[in-house]
């Protein structure tokens, strides 16, 4: 079961960059590209979990503040050389405002 | 903190900010700056704010950019020094402050040679003598040490500060991105440098013309700018459930 979450306005998440949501039991970080796409993933690098929302976005891609990992933000994988993967989790956008889809047991 | 020179009301600002905020760590650097560790990213805006609002302004640390000005006292407390090494510092950083680079940038004028502020390891270094100002540049006190070249030798502060404008220009048009001023001068060699600085008058000028051009909207805080902007917010997470 999953509900969808109300979380902000698209506004308040600024273009290339990144908002924190805390959750019960962790942080995610939501991008929004330069095409205004919303991405949402675990904040948490698969490398030695670092913290992505203070990242870079490029394309749909996030790099890694700490050691350049890149990582897609559809999937959660790591790209070129390096191997890992951090959780994703469904977005959407109606109205301007931004909802995320936590799955709940 | 230009040239490291600082007021009991700058340091009790920056104490007040410290405390404020729960600053876990605090440290002088090499820089001769003060770092705060451990600050969680929400509380930076608002740090900023206050600290911008006591007259700093961010150090760049994190950046391709030119970082501070290390300097000794000089004549004014050294009995050795020959020129004010101290305001020359400072007139250098209030010149070079903000500057993007291909990579970091650090400058040091020393008041005479026996060098206390390292010039002779830094981008753009100052060695005050007698008789007027050595410019040594291209050294670096990284992974890979490399002592500075000697550029030229000038009388006065007003050409310091010209040659100071005219190289950080020549390097930031020539130089690879990420590339030091040290591989820099060693891949295109010191006689090309001398060249476009020393002997092309014109030439120097007008980098140095440039140099100040691109300063004009170069010297704005990025953090000041942050505090006082839409997405001020940006870093204080949204919290659900
Ligand atoms: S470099 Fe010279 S002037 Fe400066 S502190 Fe050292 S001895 Fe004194
Ligand atoms: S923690 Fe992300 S690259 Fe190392």
């Amino acid at each position: 079961m999953s509900d969808w979450i109300e979380i902000t306005q698209l506004d308040e998440i600024p273009v290339l960059g990144s908002r924190v949501v805390k959750t019960a039991d962790e942080n995610i970080a939501i991008f929004r590209t330069s095409d205004d796409r919303i991405f949402a993933v675990k904040d948490a690098c698969p490398h030695k979990q670092g913290p992505l929302s203070q990242g870079i976005v490029h394309g749909t891609a996030i790099t890694c503040p700490l050691h350049n990992w890149k990582i897609d933000l559809a999937s959660g994988e790591a790209l070129g050389a390096d191997e890992g993967c951090t959780n994703v989790y469904d977005t959407k956008v109606e109205n301007n405002m931004v909802y995320l889809r936590i799955p709940v047991d | 903190m230009f040239g490291g020179l600082c007021t009991p009301s700058d340091l009790r600002a920056i104490a007040d900010v410290a405390d404020k905020y729960n600053v876990p760590e605090m440290k002088v650097t090499g820089g001769q700056r003060i770092d705060m560790f451990g600050i969680q990213k929400g509380d930076l805006p608002a740090m900023w704010k206050d600290l911008s609002e006591a007259g700093f302004v961010s150090g760049h640390t994190y950046g391709k950019a030119m970082r501070t000005c290390k300097t000794c006292v000089g004549d004014t407390w050294c009995r050795m020094g020959t020129q004010d090494s101290t305001g020359l510092g400072i007139k250098l950083e209030e010149l070079t402050w903000g500057s993007w680079m291909p990579h970091k940038y650090k400058l040091a004028v020393s008041g005479c040679p026996r060098n206390c502020a390292e010039a002779t390891i830094k981008d753009f270094g100052v060695v005050c003598v007698e008789s007027g100002y050595e410019l040594h540049v291209g050294g670096n006190g990284g992974i890979k040490v490399r002592v500075t070249d000697f550029l030229t030798k000038v009388e006065t502060e007003e050409e310091v500060l010209e040659y100071c404008g005219a190289f950080s220009q020549l390097y930031r048009e020539d130089a690879h991105y990420l590339e030091r001023t040290a591989p820099w001068v060693e891949r295109v060699g010191l006689k090309k440098i001398k060249k476009a600085i020393i002997d092309d008058e014109e030439n120097r000028k007008a980098l140095h013309a440039r140099f100040l051009i691109s300063q004009k909207p170069a010297q704005i805080d990025p953090w000041k700018a942050h505090a006082e902007g839409k997405n001020a917010n940006e870093f204080i997470p949204i919290t659900i459930e």
